[in-house]
């Protein structure tokens, strides 16, 4: 697609960074963001519960021991990080590694692949990750940030999470002082998950348009090594935002 | 960056894949886990019970082992000294048996050579008799020296 005529370079790369929208203003709903993310996100769990409904106890096939790797994985995360009762914490952790990772896999599809053939059937954009659309990290952060308010109201109590945002670290006397602290500090979180997520996810995906504008036989020795270092990336990112998830809510749980 | 609607979308998808995880994918895996972290363990534990068994049954088999050849010996050796008892037993039999037949056959010969010397005396007699009718060119009346007769008889 480098140099298909009538598509400037600019155009090419505003093309591939364009949602396939549906609405005005706010009320402006991305279609391939949402049905992308809750497509895959159907599958993989399909398959996850369809393992987890016949798991033996027994020897394990293949695919239930790999299935049980990802788990062990994040409960081990969970133990080491989050003291006391975890019992929502570690499926929330599970949900959130393996729909980012997924998520970020889509990168590792050719750029022109799925806009390819979602033009054959006569939709003209459609991004394919949808870890690159803000919309979609900031409602996974902002989920996380709501139930790290939960959490701290349900262990603490109303009084006892005032107490907490008013007196730590500095102490009752510098109260507003922590009040200030305590709202930098608690939108920070959201914010950082979020932009983290789709910063690096959106790069990625910008490299890879950049590389798909080289010449055909030469794209792949860039495109190889990106892709090969993304495959770290895309894992990296699925178990960072799982990661900072469990110690927000780990936070949550503790008193200062 | 365009933030508009798609976030609440995202958030219910979210959200329904946690509830999702929570109820149809954690706790199936997780039990399946745990339940076969028991089995390895009550595992474990029988294969270190089935080894202490077998030595234990190792030990008692040794110690039948021993019992038994200590009472094989035992009876070998009693056997030896049973027969040893045996052989002198005959032995001693043997001798009486020997001796008896051997005092036996003296007696025998005694008496023997008691009933010889009786028939000799006879003959002798006879002899003595029938020379005497020679010498005296007399019958003698055996009645009327019946008393001499035997007295010479006696004699010899």
């Amino acid at each position: 697609m480098s140099e298909s005529a009538g598509h400037s370079t600019s155009e090419y790369i505003q093309h591939h960074l364009t949602n396939l929208q549906e609405g005005h203003g706010f009320w402006t709903f991305n279609i391939d963001t949402l049905v992308t993310s809750a497509l895959l996100g159907l599958l993989v769990f399909g398959l996850f519960a369809w393992v987890a409904r016949k798991a033996t106890s027994g020897v394990p096939g293949k695919l239930q021991a790999a299935i049980e790797i990802v788990l062990e994985m994040v409960q081990t995360q969970v133990k080491d990080t989050f003291h006391g009762d975890s019992g929502a914490v570690a499926p929330l952790a599970l949900t959130i590694f393996v729909w980012v990772f997924t998520l970020n896999a889509m990168d590792l599809l050719p750029v022109d692949l799925m806009p390819m053939i979602m033009g054959a059937f006569g939709v003209h954009h459609w991004k394919a990750v949808p870890t690159t659309d803000p919309n979609l990290t900031f409602a996974m952060s902002l989920t996380v940030f709501f139930l790290i308010y939960f959490y701290n109201i349900k262990v603490k109590k109303l009084g006892g999470f005032m107490h907490e945002v008013l007196t730590a670290p500095f102490g009752a006397k510098m109260a507003p002082f922590n009040l200030l602290f305590r709202v930098v500090e608690d939108l920070a979180k959201p914010v950082s998950l979020a932009l983290r997520l789709f910063g690096n996810m959106y790069a990625g995906e910008m490299v890879f348009i950049l590389i798909a504008l080289l010449p055909v036989y030469l794209q792949w020795i860039l495109g190889a090594p990106w892709a090969i270092f993304h495959i770290l990336i895309i894992t990296l990112q699925a178990f960072i935002f799982m990661i900072l998830t469990i110690i927000y809510l780990s936070m949550a749980h503790e008193s200062h | 960056m365009n933030i508009n609607a798609t976030i609440f979308g995202q958030a219910i998808t979210f959200a329904i894949l946690i509830w999702f995880t929570m109820k149809f994918v954690w706790p199936p895996i997780v039990a399946a886990l745990e339940e076969r972290a028991r089995k390895i363990a009550d595992g474990l534990a029988a294969a270190e019970r089935g080894k202490q068994d077998l030595a234990q049954a190792e030990q008692r088999s040794n110690e039948a082992l021993n019992e038994a050849r200590a009472k094989a010996a035992e009876i070998i050796a009693l056997s030896e000294k049973r027969r040893n008892e045996i052989i002198e037993e005959a032995r001693e039999e043997a001798k009486v048996e020997a001796d008896r037949v051997k005092s036996q056959a003296q007696a025998e010969v005694a008496q023997e050579i008691l009933r010889a010397k009786e028939t000799l005396r006879d003959q002798v007699a006879d002899l003595v008799v029938s020379g005497a009718e020679k010498i005296l060119r007399r019958e003698i009346n055996a009645q009327a020296h019946s008393e001499l007769l035997t007295s010479i008889r006696a004699e010899l």
